[in-house]
């Protein structure tokens, strides 16, 4: 097991409210990242992840708890002493220097000889693919050159980890896309510790080595992307990432009853979640885990809307109280009409139990 | 409900955002703020020794100016005050601003007060008032007093651009200066006082026009042998009024015209936003 | 752990120390609060028998003075001289408040309905003259207004000349006093106005209410803090004014200010300069306070600076 580089314990981070209330930003929050991984702090606005970036970048500080960066406590040193670096999401450059200039600044601040600041420059701009750019001031910049003069000038300090907070938002989806694979490659060549920060689910998926996602100043689950999309350890992380149905089903001797009627045998669920004996749960299924049934099927409704998206059938179905979404394959299926009644079943071990 | 009116609505359009009378008025107050000012510098050439008759184009009063050794002393005292004051104030009002900023709530408001006061407190109460205390003192009256006095109400409009530029400042920035590895001193020195650059040379070339233009203070505190030039004019003005007054006044209003038109440029360079 | 708690204490960085500011403040103590300082203590002191400053005798003479008169006889009477000053000093920049407040709000409001990019150019034209010297100012409006001059010419000319006679009479002092302080007028009253959401003006319009009820239940009530900075900004420095009454009004029409600078300069008594001065400050003080917890009270946000 390898030693984690950045160690985080109970960290908590409060925030007055100009009411004279307090807003608990992280709630004792515990992670362990290691040495050389593309990691991914996900979650939707205000759950805590960028509060938790900026303590590990030393711009807050925690009301309690530690965080070590190689075994030595990092949270109470200011931030420029901290071997840890920021791409921050507004580019933060600095307007009255050059392109160079930015880049070299914070190794001037290490003082080091001229002639390896100018090399380390040149090297950083090369890496992503600046190089030519370095006489300009950033307003003569586009908004993708100034995100990658951020990254230059954070990279060039070799820091041991690599902070990113959303820099990517600002960009337009293909520059958004060209950039994710960059970035990807970037970690990859350099081998640092990249901790990224997102609210897109898409991106953090496509990204990320692991996850961590967020939900009001808690990490509710942290894992590989693969284990977050097809174990949700509960309802929220189940909804947030990708898309799920969320059907509260009662259980009982025969299997799970949905509403409208259909029952879902007991094993046909996925394997390793918890199924009570008996009473009412809530049942997590993917739109592409459904198929079409003539037989034993688990949703019984009326499609009240068929939407075609190229690779795939979005089929709404109201079954009993409950609209069910299916997405399925667009060829090879005969598709039925708004109006008629339908028959729908999760593919074998797709269908799983999650908290509330 | 009333019967239907069988007169018909005028059918003017008008632009709700003119309000009627307003564009008159303000095209005479902005004549009448300018004509006086015209007046002085078109009788600046009258060729007569009486200003308001008009007998001729002349130049002659420009060159009793440059010549005249009792105004270029004047000026010469006003020079040098307004150099050290516009130095010290803008000094003064930069470590104000910064300082202000860490400052809290009580302080900064007492900070406020102590700054503004030039502003609001009536320039002669200040004016007799310094002249008493130097007396106590024993700080001789002249271009020390001047210098100090000056300074004093010139730091409240050094301060005004500049605090409108540190306003404007990103916090972006220098929070990614420290993620960098600056401690607060390089900060300043690297990030914060270039982007102020242009606010503090703005205050300067307002306390310089300021001081350039007291009277009140310059009356009571220059003392015999430190006539400032709009002392000098006043006392043109009151023995012996002749079109000199005017050339010199036209050529006064040209200096902080210009000084004002370099301070509206300079606060027009983009700031980070 | 100190480090830490020093570290804590910090702010946001960029925000230097509180310390820088030291120096300012002190320097401004010296040389503004002692001064006022002195002026206090001189106000209770004596006029000395020769020459100019005080003598270090407690007294309250000066202040006496401000209403009784020393005959010559020896006998004392109610004096209303002074009282007439200040009388006239509120009198004269009162009605230039009134006269700047009618001018500076329609300029006030044009201004703000231009277009955007000529608004920075009219709100400089009408700064420029307030940074030129107050002097050069007050001297200009003389010679306008001189007898010899344009105005005088000009009403010469439609018949009305004989009898003209504006330099030297309050009339004078009050046109210097609203020449010289109608951009302080105008300049809070745009500030205010520029702020103001025109979507209430149009909600009127929408309601049937013709331009002038706007303008006066509306937009008027929407830039009250400016209205009252600006009536601040031209009250307050305009009760102490000296230059206007000084050359526009003649001996005639003297404030407070003259009085205080006659005492200082030929009068030689400089306790009974100092206690007007006080007075001056006092009535300073409370209009300021007045403006400022009055507003805030009512939820305005005005601001002086």
């Amino acid at each position: 097991m390898t030693e984690a580089l950045l160690d985080i314990r109970q960290v908590t981070k409060t925030f007055p409210t100009p009411e004279g209330g307090v807003v608990v930003a992280l709630d004792r929050v515990d992670l362990a990242i290691t040495e050389g991984e593309f990691f991914v702090m996900l979650g939707p606005s205000g759950c805590g992840k960028t509060s938790l970036l900026r303590c590990i970048a030393g711009l807050e500080y925690p009301d309690s708890g530690e965080i070590l960066l190689d075994g030595s406590r990092i949270d109470d040193i200011p931030a420029y002493d901290r071997p840890v670096n920021t791409v921050f999401q507004s580019y933060a450059l600095f307007p009255h220097m050059s392109v160079a200039q930015n880049v070299a600044f914070g190794l001037e601040m290490e003082r080091l000889p001229k002639s390896e600041i100018r090399s380390r420059v040149a090297a950083a701009l090369e890496q992503v693919k600046l190089t030519g750019l370095d006489r300009r001031k950033p307003t003569q910049l586009s908004g993708g050159q100034q995100q990658r003069v951020a990254l230059a000038r954070a990279l060039a300090k070799q820091p041991k980890v690599l902070l990113l907070d959303e820099p990517l938002s600002a960009l337009d989806l293909k520059l958004r896309r060209g950039m994710q694979v960059e970035l990807k490659r970037l970690q990859r060549d350099t081998g640092i510790t990249f901790v990224f920060v997102t609210h897109d689910q898409e991106e953090a998926m496509t990204m990320g080595d692991r996850i961590a996602v967020f939900n009001e100043g808690s990490i509710v689950q942290v894992g590989s992307p693969q284990d977050i999309y097809r174990k949700p350890v509960n309802g929220f992380v189940a909804d947030f990432i990708g898309e799920t149905n969320l059907i509260p089903v009662s259980v009982s001797a025969t299997g799970l009853s949905f509403p409208g009627g259909g029952v879902l045998a007991r094993g046909l669920l996925a394997d390793d979640c918890v199924v009570p004996n008996s009473g009412d749960c809530l049942l997590a299924v993917r739109p592409e885990d459904f198929e079409l049934v003539d037989v034993d099927a688990a949703v019984i409704g009326e499609v009240i809307d068929v939407i075609f998206t190229g690779g795939l059938i979005r089929l709404h179905v109201q079954a009993g109280d409950q609209e069910i979404v299916a997405a399925l394959p667009s060829h090879g299926v005969v598709v039925p009409a708004v109006g008629d009644q339908t028959r729908l079943r999760p593919i074998t071990k797709a269908a799983r139990t999650v908290g509330s | 409900m009333s019967a239907v009116t069988t007169s018909r609505p005028r059918r003017r359009r008008v632009n709700l955002r003119n309000f009627p009378l307003f564009r008159g008025t303000s095209i005479a107050v902005l004549v009448g703020m300018y004509l006086p000012l015209l007046l002085v510098v078109f009788y600046s050439f009258n060729q007569n020794r009486l200003a308001q008759i008009w007998t001729g184009f002349s130049f002659k009063w420009y060159d009793f100016v440059f010549h005249n050794d009792d105004i270029l002393r004047a000026l010469k005292n006003s020079l040098i005050v307004a150099v050290v004051a516009t130095i010290l104030s803008t000094l003064l009002a930069l470590g104000a601003a910064l300082g202000m900023l860490r400052m809290a709530r009580s302080g900064r408001v007492f900070a406020w007060g102590l700054l503004g006061a030039p502003l609001l407190i009536p320039e002669i109460v200040l004016a007799v008032g310094t002249l008493g205390f130097f007396l106590t003192i024993k700080v001789p009256l002249g271009h020390v007093a001047l210098i100090l006095a000056h300074t004093a109400f010139c730091i409240p409009f050094a301060l005004l651009p500049i605090r409108a530029r540190l306003a404007g400042l990103d916090a972006a920035p220098f929070e990614a200066a420290t993620d960098l590895g600056a401690n607060e001193w390089a900060i300043l020195r690297r990030i914060t006082l270039p982007l102020l650059a242009p606010g503090i040379f703005a205050g300067a070339l307002l306390a310089f026009a300021i001081s350039l233009d007291d009277f009140i203070t310059s009356f009571f505190i220059a003392g015999p042998g430190a006539t400032t030039l709009p002392v000098y004019i006043f006392g043109m003005i009151r023995s012996n009024v002749t079109p000199a007054v005017n050339a010199l006044s036209t050529l006064l209003l040209i200096f902080s015209a210009t000084l004002l038109l370099a301070v509206y440029l300079l606060n027009r360079i983009r700031g980070n936003k | 752990m100190s480090k830490l708690r020093a570290h804590r204490s910090q702010g946001r960085p960029g925000q230097a120390s509180s310390w820088l500011a030291t120096p300012t403040l002190i320097f401004l103590i010296l040389v503004i609060l002692l001064p006022l300082l002195i002026t206090v203590v001189y106000s209770f002191l004596s006029q000395p028998t020769l020459g100019t400053g005080v003598k270090w005798v407690f007294s309250t003479d000066a202040y006496r003075q401000i209403f009784v008169q020393e005959k010559l006889d020896g006998t004392t009477a109610f004096d209303t001289r002074y009282l007439k000053v200040l009388w006239n000093s509120f009198y004269y920049a009162g009605i230039a408040t009134i006269t700047t407040l009618i001018l500076g709000i329609p300029v006030a409001m044009w201004i703000a309905t231009r277009p955007v990019r000529f608004r920075a150019l009219l709100v400089l034209a009408v700064t420029l003259p307030f940074w030129t010297s107050v002097l050069i100012r007050t001297y200009a409006v003389r010679q306008l207004l001189d007898e010899t001059g344009p105005v005088g010419g000009f009403l010469k000319i439609i018949g009305v000349g004989n009898s003209y006679q504006i330099l030297y009479t309050p009339w004078a002092t009050i046109i210097g006093l609203t020449y010289t302080f109608i951009p302080f007028m105008i300049l809070p009253i745009y500030a205010s106005a520029e702020r103001f959401d025109f979507r209430y003006a149009e909600a009127g319009y929408d309601l049937g209410a013709k331009r002038w009820t706007v303008l006066r239940r509306i937009v008027i009530p929407g830039i009250r803090p400016g209205i009252i900075a600006g009536i601040a900004l031209v009250f307050i420095p305009g009760l102490g004014s000296f230059l206007q009454p000084d050359m526009l009004g003649g001996g005639k029409t003297n404030m407070i200010a003259n009085v205080i600078a006659n005492n200082f300069g030929q009068a030689r008594n400089w306790p009974f300069g100092s206690a007007l001065s006080v007075f001056l400050l006092i009535f300073t003080v409370l209009f300021v306070l007045m403006v400022t917890t009055g507003a805030r009270s009512r939820g305005d946000q005005v601001r002086l600076i």
